[in-house]
């Protein structure tokens, strides 16, 4: 088993592989990345660069995508 | 003998280089079900379909979002800045829309009051600025304050968006006056968003001269949100023609519209 950092994703921790991507990341939670939009640090991180950004302990991910409103 | 109809035909409403046929917008919020909003949708006639931006819920993944009842190809997306209170929080919010992928359009709410969700007007301004300048298309939704809508539109807004009455309240066009003064002066399109009830209150505001209405919770909250939908979708065309027609005069006494000749002795 590799090394596990904690990320907290959408305000709540969640342990995942150290270096482990925010692809990765969203496969874990069964995510299809064209359906969010990922925010690292309140950094935007646009789809093709999903892959390269690796997670570090104590990163901020915050994924949101559209839902009903006026 | 030949009968000639005239039919007004009137523009398609044109907002930052885009052109759409109808002239009312509907959110997307408070449905009971994802089928009832997708059915209402389509009987309102409604092109641009407002949407929020928020955190996917990460224990129920597996459910359908909201795109699956909204064909992007059919609806055009526009996401809002609801619940934004500083315009640092709208200016993340429209950039995080925008990532969506779908255009540059940004609905600009920033929230100056919780209990009637009016505008944060200095917010509002300065979010505008910052977006116009990130090439944004900016519909703002402001108050109906004159010199703030003046102000907008010297930001480069596409679509200035003055409130009938407070969002979520059915209270219809409280203020005409300031509604007609907007538009008379600003010469982006107006947009009266939020506050409209029932469809004599869209009639009312389409009469007004404006460029169309957005609305949600009065098809949303209604008994049969379809059946409101369709009503509001006749209610906004035929305000639409009312305005264009030009209506009669008011007077204060009668004048008979049979004649006053040709009575019996």
């Amino acid at each position: 088993m590799p090394e596990a950092i904690t990320v907290v994703v959408n305000g709540e921790e969640r342990r995942v592989g150290a270096q482990a991507s925010l692809l990765d990341l969203l496969a874990l939670l069964e995510l299809d990345p064209r359906g969010v939009v990922v925010e690292l640090n309140r950094e935007i991180v646009r789809r093709p660069q999903l892959g390269e950004k690796t997670l570090h302990d104590g990163d901020r991910v915050e994924l949101v995508h559209f839902v009903g409103g006026g | 003998m030949t009968t000639t109809v005239a039919t007004l035909v009137d523009q398609p409403l044109a907002i930052g280089g885009r052109e759409f046929r109808s002239r009312l917008m509907v959110g997307t919020g408070k449905y009971r079900d994802n089928e009832t909003m997708a059915r209402a949708i389509k009987a309102s006639g409604a092109e641009i379909v407002t949407v929020a931006v928020r955190r996917v819920d990460l224990d129920r993944t597996k459910q359908e979002g909201i795109l699956f009842h909204l064909d992007p190809k059919r609806y055009f997306l526009l996401a809002n800045t609801a619940g934004c209170y500083t315009a640092d929080d709208a200016i993340r919010y429209a950039r995080l829309a925008r990532e969506a992928g779908f255009n540059e359009f940004i609905k600009l709410e920033v929230i100056g009051d919780e209990e009637t969700l009016l505008p944060d007007v200095e917010g509002l301004l300065q979010a505008a600025r910052t977006l116009v300048q990130e090439g944004f298309e900016v519909m703002a939704y402001t108050n109906e304050d004159l010199v703030t809508a003046l102000k907008l539109e010297d930001t480069g807004c596409a679509a200035i968006m003055p409130l009938a009455s407070p969002i979520g309240s059915g209270l219809g066009l409280i203020n005409p006056y300031t509604v007609r003064t907007i538009k008379r002066r600003v010469s982006k399109p107006v947009i009266v968003d939020a506050g409209v009830g029932t469809a004599s209150d869209a009639c009312v505001t389409m009469e007004q001269g404006v460029d169309g209405i957005l609305m949600n919770t009065a098809i949303a909250a209604a008994q049969d949100p379809i059946a409101m939908a369709r009503a509001m979708g006749h209610a906004v065309e035929a305000g639409r023609l009312a305005y264009l027609a030009g209506r009669m005069p008011r007077r204060e006494i009668a004048l008979p519209s049979s004649p006053t000749t040709g009575m019996l002795d």
